[in-house]
């Protein structure tokens, strides 16, 4: 009831403001002065040598990543809106946004809702230029969705209908329902090693060492930049 | 693909490495830069113009790029230059900023444009000197509302969602009466009957004939059943309408509070309070008063016309202004009719019998009105009434314009909306067309690379004309990206036609096949295309596809065989020959398709153009038309 009242006298102080306006004629103050004090977030990334330093990137290559970086977002610092956008440009035929979602979250290293060049430098140097161990690490990463430790079989669900989201509707063979569970189904057989229904990071590592084929394609993305 | 994106293709390629660990089969070979990337520098400064300043003039300020070690990441080794791909002539107001220490915005720029320039180079518009500081203000304002006339637009016009309850579909046809025939329908309906109750109203009180006896009466006394029944059609109307819109509304205690429905409720209230207190004399003075509130029906109108709408959101934006106006003139009439009671106090038989009633005279002549009934008789109230005249002219003339000129403003920007409203369809649609050619380019290209890798196979040497198709590094880099896609998941991207013929053949297949349920549940059958998935979605092939399309392709029918070599997916038989019910061809493990007959030339969008490839593990069976892909799914078509 105090609420009530409160809006109530609240109401009747902007109606008295409203008459007196009204009559001594004072003129429309502008509103949009106040948008004004809306922080813009810039942000400066450390000197080059320092990312040289920590990453595994030549200067030239930091050169080029940063430019495109700059490029996309002026300000210096991606938000998960534009990382989404960006991401979709990729995958035209599907919607990419929940991967990119995980994507995003996979790069937000510190979780403060944006990715700023260093978090994008050491992802991408953990990727292109890092040992199979780091590599397979941050896939681990990237599915554990709630960062604990264990990929459920939940959250690699969710994983995989965002994969094949990206896909779309018009493919051969035509999606089912149940395409993604069964691929999760499979994931699993082959991963996780005690069948205690998650999959650790240990079990997670040894599978994929052991498979041919995902220590081939680890390889692949080498010579990106 | 946009330039600018291009840049995060790296990115994109790299974060393809979450995709493995989930991949079941080998990824394919990435394409090899045949020459090093060329490097985006050309020794050049700001987009080809050389500008040239002191390192000090520019570590002035020393929170923008230019000023800090930021723009080390620009800086070109091999000429000793930072080159920025930048606009020159923004680049130009930006660097006269740290020579002169102000901040200018040419009026030509986009407003846009020059802002985003200033958020790359790090500086904030708060910087902009006092000479332009205003035109930018006006720009960007301008522009903010023309982008939130885009927002707004865009969610109503994309809030189409599959499923709105009947409540919402309710509001949204009272509020926007385009969306449906029925609300067409309504919208005129209700315009027609406030237009016939606002004209009873005025007939009503015409004077038509005379009765014999001595004085004429109004229709409405004449006819008064007539004109009863009338009122009572549109007062019905009223009420069912003001019902259903409360009933409709998101939010009720708002829509009550709003303007128009209080103007709906002052409309009908009349009638029905004149219901109840027919036959009470002694207030039905205070009922015919009442009537006087019908003429607010006149404004239900303003739902109907975009133009009263738009005067009624001026007077409401130039409240401040009226207001002003009234204020003085308050001030002014009250002067005047003071010193006009003074002055014509003196002179005998003055209509001036007190200020109030000098009130009467003041405003009629401050308005330049003039009726005569007051007039001054002696010579100070005759001086004094020619200023008064003469200063009416000037008090009312001045806050005129003003609200002309706030008029005007928001109505073009409601012709621009309009206007805008117009075009989106056309931006749509070329958004549209941009995204369908970026798909259609990989698989367009994909095509052509198994083209490449049959030729190859076949050891044919003729058409080498098709095999060299000079895509861009860039592309090709992408299609890799979505070819790796494509093996995480083992399903394939097609373009919409091949899917809807796939679709619609499934749902021919279903038909007889939910005729021998049998023989499909006995022997496993899952038909491979969308055909459950179709039947849950939209019930339209299997509906649209009649009898008589059955009939004319009932000498057609498709052979799915599917041969999969990976045991994760689920291996899919289909078969189906409407004439024969022998169901299965055994399924081919071994990768072999047995018989295909004759095919009937399929219209244009189901054949992939032109091309043929033998299945390499088949021997010597020659089908017509089919695809192949390297999961070896062939289709068939067979009389």
């Amino acid at each position: 009831m105090s609420g009530c009242r409160k809006r109530c006298k609240r109401e009747i102080m902007r109606f008295a403001q409203y008459l007196l306006r009204l009559i001594t004629g004072s003129l429309h103050t502008d509103t949009v002065e106040d948008e004004m004090e809306m922080a813009t977030v810039r942000h400066r990334p450390e000197a080059l040598e320092l990312l040289e330093a920590q990453s595994k990137f030549t200067k030239k290559e930091l050169q080029i990543l940063y430019r495109g970086f700059k490029n996309e977002c002026p300000s210096g610092v991606v938000n998960e809106e534009t990382f989404k956008e960006i991401y979709s440009q990729f995958f035209p035929q599907g919607d990419s946004t929940t991967y990119a979602h995980f994507l995003f979250n996979a790069f937000d290293t510190d979780h403060n809702g944006s990715v700023s060049f260093e978090d994008f430098v050491m992802g991408l140097s953990i990727l292109l230029r890092g040992t199979v161990q780091e590599k397979l690490n941050w896939a681990f990463n990237l599915y554990d969705i709630n960062k604990d430790g264990y990929i459920t079989k939940e959250e690699m669900l969710d994983i995989m209908k965002a994969i094949y989201d990206m896909m779309g509707k018009c493919t051969y063979p035509v999606l089912k329902e149940d395409t993604p569970r069964q691929h999760v189904e499979t994931f699993f057989q082959k991963m996780d090693k005690n069948k205690d229904g998650v999959v650790t990071i240990d079990e997670f590592i040894e599978s994929c060492q052991k498979d041919e084929n995902i220590m081939r394609s680890m390889q692949l993305f080498e010579n990106v930049i | 693909m946009a330039a600018g994106v291009a840049a995060w293709l790296p990115f994109a390629r790299a974060a393809a490495i979450g995709w493995m660990p989930v991949a079941n089969c080998p990824m394919p070979l990435a394409p090899t830069e045949k020459n090093k990337r060329q490097d985006e520098l050309i020794i050049l400064n700001v987009s080809g113009r050389r500008f040239q300043t002191w390192r000090t003039t520019l570590e002035r300020y020393p929170d923008t790029l230019l000023g800090s070690t930021e723009k080390e990441f620009f800086f070109n080794e091999d000429t000793k230059e930072y080159f920025f791909d930048r606009d020159p002539e923004v680049f130009r107001c930006i660097l006269n900023f740290y020579r002169t220490g102000k901040l200018h915005y040419p009026r030509y720029e986009c407003i846009s444009a020059y802002d985003e320039e200033l958020a790359f180079y790090g500086i904030l518009p708060e910087i902009i000197g006092d000479c332009c500081y205003e035109e930018y203000k006006d720009r960007k304002r301008e522009n903010a509302e023309r982008l939130m006339d885009d927002n707004d637009s865009e969610n109503n016009q994309e809030g189409s969602m599959p499923s709105l309850s009947f409540r919402q579909t309710m509001w949204r046809a009272f509020e926007n009466p385009h969306t449906s025939t029925l609300a067409l329908v309504f919208y005129y309906v209700t315009g027609f009957f406030i237009a016939v109750s606002v004209i009873t109203n005025v007939v009503e009180t015409v004077p038509c004939g005379t009765v014999p006896g001595n004085k004429e009466l109004p229709c409405g006394e004449r006819y008064a059943v007539a004109f009863f029944c009338l009122d009572t059609a549109c007062v019905m109307i009223f009420t069912v309408e003001y019902l259903l819109r409360l009933f409709a509304a998101p939010s009720r205690y708002r829509f009550i509070r709003s303007v128009m429905s209080i103007i709906d409720v002052v409309a009908i209230m009349p009638y029905y309070i004149g219901l109840v207190m027919t036959n009470n004399e002694d207030v039905s003075g205070a009922f015919v008063t009442l009537r006087v509130f019908r003429v607010f029906r006149i404004f239900k109108f303003s739902r109907h016309s975009q133009g009263l709408r738009i005067l009624g959101y001026t007077l409401k934006s130039c409240a401040s202004e009226l207001g002003f106006l009234l204020f003085s003139l308050t001030m002014a009439i009250i002067i005047f009719a003071t010193v006009m009671f003074y002055a014509e106090k003196g002179s005998s038989a003055s209509k001036f019998t007190s200020i109030p009633a000098s009130f009467w005279y003041t405003i009629v002549t401050m308005t330049t009105l003039g009726y005569g009934d007051m007039v001054p008789k002696t010579i100070a109230g005759k001086i004094f009434g020619s200023i008064c005249s003469l200063s009416g002219v000037l008090v009312i003339a001045l806050p005129v314009p003003v609200i002309v000129s706030n008029f005007s403003r928001i109505y073009h920007q409601n012709q621009r909306a309009d206007k805008r409203r117009a075009q989106k369809k056309a931006r749509l649609a070329r958004i549209r067309v941009a995204k369908t050619g970026s798909s259609n380019a990989y698989l367009h290209s994909k095509r052509n690379g198994l083209l490449n890798e049959a030729l190859e196979l076949t050891g044919s040497t003729e058409d080498e004309q098709h095999t060299t198709k000079g895509t861009s590094l860039i592309e090709s880099q992408h299609h890799h990206l979505l070819h790796c896609l494509e093996k995480t998941t083992n399903h394939e991207f097609i373009d919409e036609q091949l899917f809807e013929q796939n679709c619609m053949e499934s749902s021919m297949q279903n038909y007889p096949s939910s005729r021998s349920p049998s023989l499909s549940s006995h022997h496993g059958l899952t038909t491979s295309c969308c055909s459950r998935r179709h039947k849950k979605t939209t019930h339209l092939p299997n509906s649209s596809v009649p009898a008589t399309r059955l009939r004319s392709m009932q000498e057609l029918s498709t052979i799915h065989i599917q041969c999969s070599e990976q045991p994760s997916l689920t291996t899919s038989r289909s078969s189906l020959n409407m004439k024969s019910d022998d169901g299965l061809r055994p399924n081919c493990k071994a990768a072999q398709i047995t018989t295909a007959i004759i095919s009937i030339p399929t219209p244009p969008a189901l054949t992939p153009e032109g091309e043929s490839r033998p299945p390499p593990s088949s021997p010597g069976h020659s089908t017509n038309i089919s695809t192949t892909t390297t999961s070896n799914i062939v289709k068939v078509s067979a009389l």
